[in-house]
């Protein structure tokens, strides 16, 4: 069983070198651990670095990298901006909610992909392009995606 | 035994998301399995994008290169010959001899592609630190003076003058100086930066180092997008690298002069691509707009003076240096010297990284270069600039590509990206997309950008919806005067730049007549 929550923050805080402008590399440093950052993470963050909860709150919050509920098993992000627009990306992105049977910006049901846009990957010599955890994908085609993907259902 | 036969597969990520690990790894097993001595070195793209996976063999004649190369065709490409460069329908001659690479001026760019980009040998044998090492022997003011001469302009966008933000930050009394790197390349259709991080790093170190000796800096910061995560793990392993043999760190180069830096990673916020918010970031805190003045340069990170430059600014120094800035400055047109590393992208057939003198016309780039759309259909629109940039119709062009002439037609160059769309874009969509992108990406510390996208985005549905078509395009052209006078930042300032080319160009997409084009 995994420790509660805020040990593993206090643990990763402690793992962290003390440095200026310190919030934004713990926040990911806990989002790498956890997955996410949990409601519980904040206190502990404003006692660490001495900022109220609601400055800490409101950083997580305004940044679209931070996540604070767990994604699903794997997340496949979807890129719609412009030059990949120029290529397809609305009816790839349509047809990516239909294959995996879950809407943008949300989680499957059985909790196995989590589907988002992401504006820009910077591939856009080769787009569309789309992301599945941490693997990188150019020149999308809906098959391809299929072919992708249908190993994370 | 004879020598291993180099060949290169490139780790760029553009190179990565079509499959060139799985090249890499299926032309060691196969050579393996034939018996045949080959080293694989992983450089970093030339930025023929629509050509990777590009492999190369080094041969007498020089580099010969092969694309797009899939893991399947490795077993005909050694049946080929691959190895002493021989006939395959995927062989494309020697590398440097590609029109699209051959008819390139390659200033900053020289090096990418054809190093190991973590290699300090590779690096070192094409120039590297010949810039520091003269910057070395002259004192911050002589620096200073070398890149105003060059006539060197900030290259994220706005254009402003390189040596006068240095001069500015070196006149500075303060006990603490930052150098700050805006790598949060969120255009779309900009990748730029995003090569010189993964494909030459050692670079983008020299030229802040080169800041730092300048203005008196002793610390530097790399702000880079979150989207990045190559990026960031080269330019970390490149400053450990770099720091081990002393061009960073407590004493650059035996100097007796310290410089050190740091990557930070952004969070995936747009809006802090604008030094302000950076900054905010860079600290720790929501990335929102700061109020100018004060100027970044006289109370920027933690309220110290700071140089922030782009990524390709500081990418740009080295060369000034090295060979001093009428070298630099003799490339370009008007008050645009120097290079400017294009960026084709979007529905174009030959998509890549163009480094031209500024004064070509976008219809060389898109034709010469880009060989017209993917798709094969009539190209419709050019977005130049990124997201804020506005969309050019073939009337413009034929425009030089220098910051002054762009500025003059309603348009910017921005970062250099530039994006494509065909003739089945619709550019009333492509306007609403643009406000729904601010309302989403909007920092919210002014009203007009904050409030503003969200009222353009209700107000191009009405007109795409023919509610009061004639009422709505008045009231948008309205807003849009009031994001462009009244907003803190470009974020709001431009985002009426792709809204209103849009309209102003294409009107039949917005259900309007011809004769409504180009109004004011």
């Amino acid at each position: 069983m995994n420790p509660p929550i805020e040990l593993q923050v206090r643990e990763v805080l402690a793992s962290q070198p003390v440095q200026d402008g310190a919030l934004l590399p713990l926040l990911h440093a806990i989002q790498e651990r956890l997955g996410h950052v949990p409601p519980e993470a904040v206190p502990v963050l404003a006692e660490y670095l001495n900022l109220s909860r609601a400055e800490v709150h409101g950083v997580v919050s305004y940044y679209h990298f931070f996540r604070t509920t767990p994604p699903g098993r794997h997340v496949v992000q979807v890129c719609r901006a412009e030059a990949c627009q120029a290529r397809g990306a609305e009816s790839l992105m349509a047809h990516a909610e239909k294959a995996l049977g879950c809407a943008v910006h949300a989680t499957r049901a059985d909790g196995a992909v989590t589907l988002e846009p992401v504006y820009c990957l910077g591939l856009c010599a080769s787009s569309p392009a789309i992301q599945i955890d941490d693997k990188l994908h150019a020149r999308m085609t809906p098959a391809r995606f299929d072919q992708l993907t249908k190993g994370l259902l | 035994m004879s020598a291993a036969v180099r060949v290169f597969v490139p780790r760029d990520s553009a190179a990565l998301a079509v499959g060139a690990d799985e090249v890499a790894a299926a032309l060691q097993a196969e050579a393996a399995r034939r018996g045949l001595s080959i080293e694989i070195v992983r450089n970093g793209s030339r930025g023929l994008f629509w050509l990777e996976t590009l492999v190369e063999v080094a041969t007498p004649a020089g580099r010969v290169a092969y694309g797009p190369v899939m893991p399947e065709d490795v077993p005909s490409l050694l049946d080929a010959g691959l190895l002493s460069g021989g006939a395959h329908p995927l062989h494309q001659g020697l590398t440097e001899a590609i029109p699209f690479l051959a008819r390139q001026e390659r200033l900053s760019f020289r090096r990418m592609g054809v190093t190991d980009p973590l290699s300090l040998a590779d690096y070192e044998a094409l120039e590297g630190w010949a810039g520091l090492r003269a910057a070395l022997a002259l004192d911050g003011a002589t620096i200073v003076q070398q890149v105003l001469d060059s006539g060197l302009r900030g290259r994220g966008g706005a254009a402003f003058p390189t040596g006068i933000k240095w001069k500015t930050v070196l006149a500075a009394e303060a006990s603490q100086k930052y150098i700050a790197c805006n790598a949060d390349e969120g255009d779309s259709g900009s990748y730029a930066d995003r090569m010189v991080m993964e494909g030459d790093p050692y670079m983008l170190i020299e030229g802040m180092v080169i800041a730092g000796l300048a203005v008196g800096a002793t610390r530097g910061y790399v702000y880079i997008r979150s989207e990045y995560p190559q990026a960031i793990a080269v330019m970390n392993e490149a400053i450990a690298r770099a720091t081990a043999a002393g061009f960073l760190g407590e004493n650059v180069c035996g100097s007796g002069r310290a410089f050190t830096l740091e990557v930070r990673k952004g969070a995936g916020s747009y809006v802090c691509g604008e030094e302000t918010a950076m900054l905010e970031s860079l600290e720790g805190k929501r990335g929102v707009v700061r109020a100018k003045p004060p100027l970044p340069a006289i109370e920027g990170l933690f309220g110290k003076p700071t140089v922030i430059n782009n990524v390709l600014s500081f990418a740009a120094v080295p060369l000034v240096l090295s060979r001093g800035p009428a070298f630099y400055r003799d490339y370009g047109v008007g008050r645009s010297r120097g290079t400017l590393p294009f960026q084709l992208a979007g529905n174009i057939k030959q998509g890549g990284l163009v480094e031209k003198a500024f004064g070509l016309s976008l219809r060389e780039l898109l034709i010469d270069f880009g060989g017209g759309t993917a798709s094969g259909r009539p190209i419709k629109a050019v977005q130049v600039g990124g997201p804020l940039g506005s969309y050019l119709p073939e009337s413009q062009w034929d425009l030089p590509l220098d910051y002054e002439a762009y500025a003059a037609a309603g348009a910017v160059l921005g970062h250099g990206g530039i994006v494509v769309h065909d003739d089945t874009a619709d550019m009333a969509k492509l306007a609403r997309y643009a406000m729904e992108f601010c309302a989403i990406e909007s920092c919210g510390k002014c009203t007009p950008c904050r409030i503003g996208s969200t009222r353009g985005v209700e107000v191009i549905d009405r007109i795409r919806g023919n509610q009061n078509r004639e009422q709505q395009v008045t009231l948008l052209r309205d807003l849009c005067d009031t994001m462009t006078h009244g907003s803190l930042c470009a974020m709001g300032g431009m985002t009426p730049f792709p809204v209103l080319s849009a309209l102003n160009h294409y009107p039949q997409d917005f259900g309007l007549a011809e004769s409504e084009a180009a109004k004011p």
